[in-house]
């Protein structure tokens, strides 16, 4: 039993930081700019198809990793600058649709595209090491890492870099941003690129275990919104605890049922936070 | 101070109209700052001063009239642009950036606009000699310090865009009697500096010390303008359009 929890903690902790990346975007995306990006998790998928043909193209993983992600990045920003910089100022309610509207385009052109037959990326690792009675992939671990290391970059980025200081500035007091000679509207493109390049980076890495199609998006994105709302909309530190706390949540409750049952936990999580602290569970209450 | 080497006014406002909705904010304001020049702007709550210097600022965009700056028509640049070409904005709530540290603050102004390392380090000696708690308190976020250290903040993050005029809408707000010398410190640290000012206040005995020349307002327009000399001695234009 003690065997099976640890190893149920190692696969929370896994699946946590690949969900963390996916949301650490969304949530990027949604405290800086108020944008509720429905298209997030199309932009994982169209990550993964840009890492099948650029692994295709440079036979490098590693390679594939940055090109899908820089690709999707400029993809992110041509969106934005066409659909979103309009939008500047409106209701909500439009910035949503638009998200809802480039979602179900992307997606459509995916299947058009690429047809409906999942595409695979080959793991740049294949070993494995012994975990107890298991056989625990390399390749998982290094997902961690990997997933890890991205969000640690963004966290340096925002604290000392140029653009980081505009960003959360931006955040705080978008007039008084621009008060101060912020671009404002070109530091929300570059937000918006940089949450979407993250998602195309967790779409390539998460491509091999998953195998990559049209509708991949669809089951992260939904996850990601729960940690986007149980940490506190607009929180990266609480998005990344809320992405861990709920995988390992799932992870010991597929000790008992099915993993395919296990998802109700991220729902009850997601509903007593509504109840109960509906600001997110890792933000202080706001006074 | 004078400027009577430039025949053209630092910042030119022509008339301009703003709109809120459909409430009609400004009903043509004229007024002009030379450089280097202090300049109050005074009347009673919601008569538009706040909606003036935002307009100068670029933060509302005016329907009709032009903002000149530099004899250059401004009016539909946005906030961003304008702060580049040299217009501070301290605006009346201070707003300064809370999760930021001052050190951070300062920063925003600094960056981005191919300024020399030197010249920051340079900028940034200035502004910790005039003002030095907020040396003392560089590590420390924005929003953790009083209100009147916010506002040398505010000011502290205006002067970092080598600004050639600032905006300062009501310094003195809501601070104790000690810092409303301080304020009256800062405005004669910028006249030293060559920086102009355009001063909303409600405190007219600051204004009328501090300033040059002083504007009245009244709904939404210019009503009056006067050398500050003049209204010292004449206490009824003040009485007329402040009712104080």
């Amino acid at each position: 039993m003690l065997e099976q929890i640890l190893i149920q903690t190692i696969n929370g902790i896994v699946v946590g930081m690949i969900l963390a990346l996916v949301a650490s975007g969304l949530t990027l995306i949604f405290g800086i700019m108020d944008v509720v990006n429905f298209a997030h998790g199309e932009f994982l998928m169209l990550g993964a198809y840009a890492g099948v043909i650029a692994l295709a193209g440079t036979g490098s993983f590693w390679l594939a990793l940055v090109i899908a992600s820089l690709v999707v990045a400029a993809l992110g920003a041509a969106i934005h600058v066409t659909t979103l910089r309009p939008l500047l100022g409106r209701d909500p309610l439009n910035t949503i649709l638009a998200t809802f509207g480039v979602s179900l385009v992307l997606q459509n052109y995916a299947l058009w595209q690429f047809g409906p037959v999942p595409r695979k990326i080959e793991e740049p690792i294949t070993g494995y090491f012994g975990l107890f009675y298991l056989e625990y992939p390399w390749y998982r671990l290094m997902i961690a890492v990997l997933s890890a290391a991205i969000i640690a970059a963004l966290w340096l980025f925002l604290k000392y870099s140029t653009y980081g200081v505009w960003i959360r500035a931006t955040t705080q007091d978008r007039v008084m941003a621009q008060a101060m000679g912020i671009p404002v509207p070109r530091v929300l493109t570059i937000v918006f690129a940089i949450g979407s390049g993250m998602a195309a980076a967790s779409g390539v890495l998460f491509g091999p275990l998953v195998g990559v199609n049209h509708a991949m998006g669809l089951d992260w994105v939904l996850k990601a919104f729960i940690v986007v709302v149980v940490g506190g909309m607009g929180n990266l530190g609480g998005s990344i605890a809320a992405a861990i706390f709920i995988s390992l949540m799932e992870s010991y409750a597929s000790l008992w049922v099915s993993p395919a049952q296990a998802i109700i936990v991220s729902f009850v999580v997601l509903i007593l936070t509504l109840l109960i602290r509906p600001t997110g569970l890792f933000v202080p209450t706001p006074k | 101070m004078s400027a009577a080497d430039h025949s053209e006014p630092l910042v030119r406002v022509e008339d301009i109209h703003t709109y809120y909705g459909k409430s009609h904010i400004l009903h043509g304001v004229s007024l002009e700052v030379r450089r280097g020049e202090i300049v109050g702007l005074l009347g009673r709550n919601g008569v538009g001063k706040s909606t003036t210097l935002k307009a100068i600022m670029g933060l509302v965009h005016p329907t009709r009239g032009a903002v000149l700056l530099e004899g250059k028509s401004v009016g539909h640049l946005p906030a961003h642009r304008l702060a580049r070409l040299g217009i501070g904005y301290v605006p009346e709530d201070r707003r300064i950036f809370r999760l930021l540290t001052v050190a951070e603050n300062l920063r925003t102004g600094l960056d981005g606009r191919g300024v020399s390392e030197a010249r920051k380090k340079e900028l940034l000696d200035m502004v910790f000699d005039y003002f030095p708690v907020l040396a003392e308190r560089r590590s420390q976020a924005g929003g953790t310090l009083s209100g009147g250290e916010q506002q040398m903040l505010a000011i502290a993050r205006a002067m970092m865009l080598e600004p050639k005029i600032i905006l300062l809408d009501e310094p003195t707000e809501g601070l104790m009697p000690r810092m409303v010398s301080q304020i009256r410190h800062i405005i004669h640290v910028l006249r030293r500096e060559g920086v102009a000012v355009l001063l909303v206040e409600q405190n007219v005995p600051l204004t009328l010390e501090t300033s040059e020349r002083v504007y009245f307002m009244e709904k939404g327009a210019v009503r009056h303008h006067a050398p500050a000399s003049e209204l010292h001695a004449d206490h009824e234009v003040v009485h007329k359009y402040l009712g104080v």
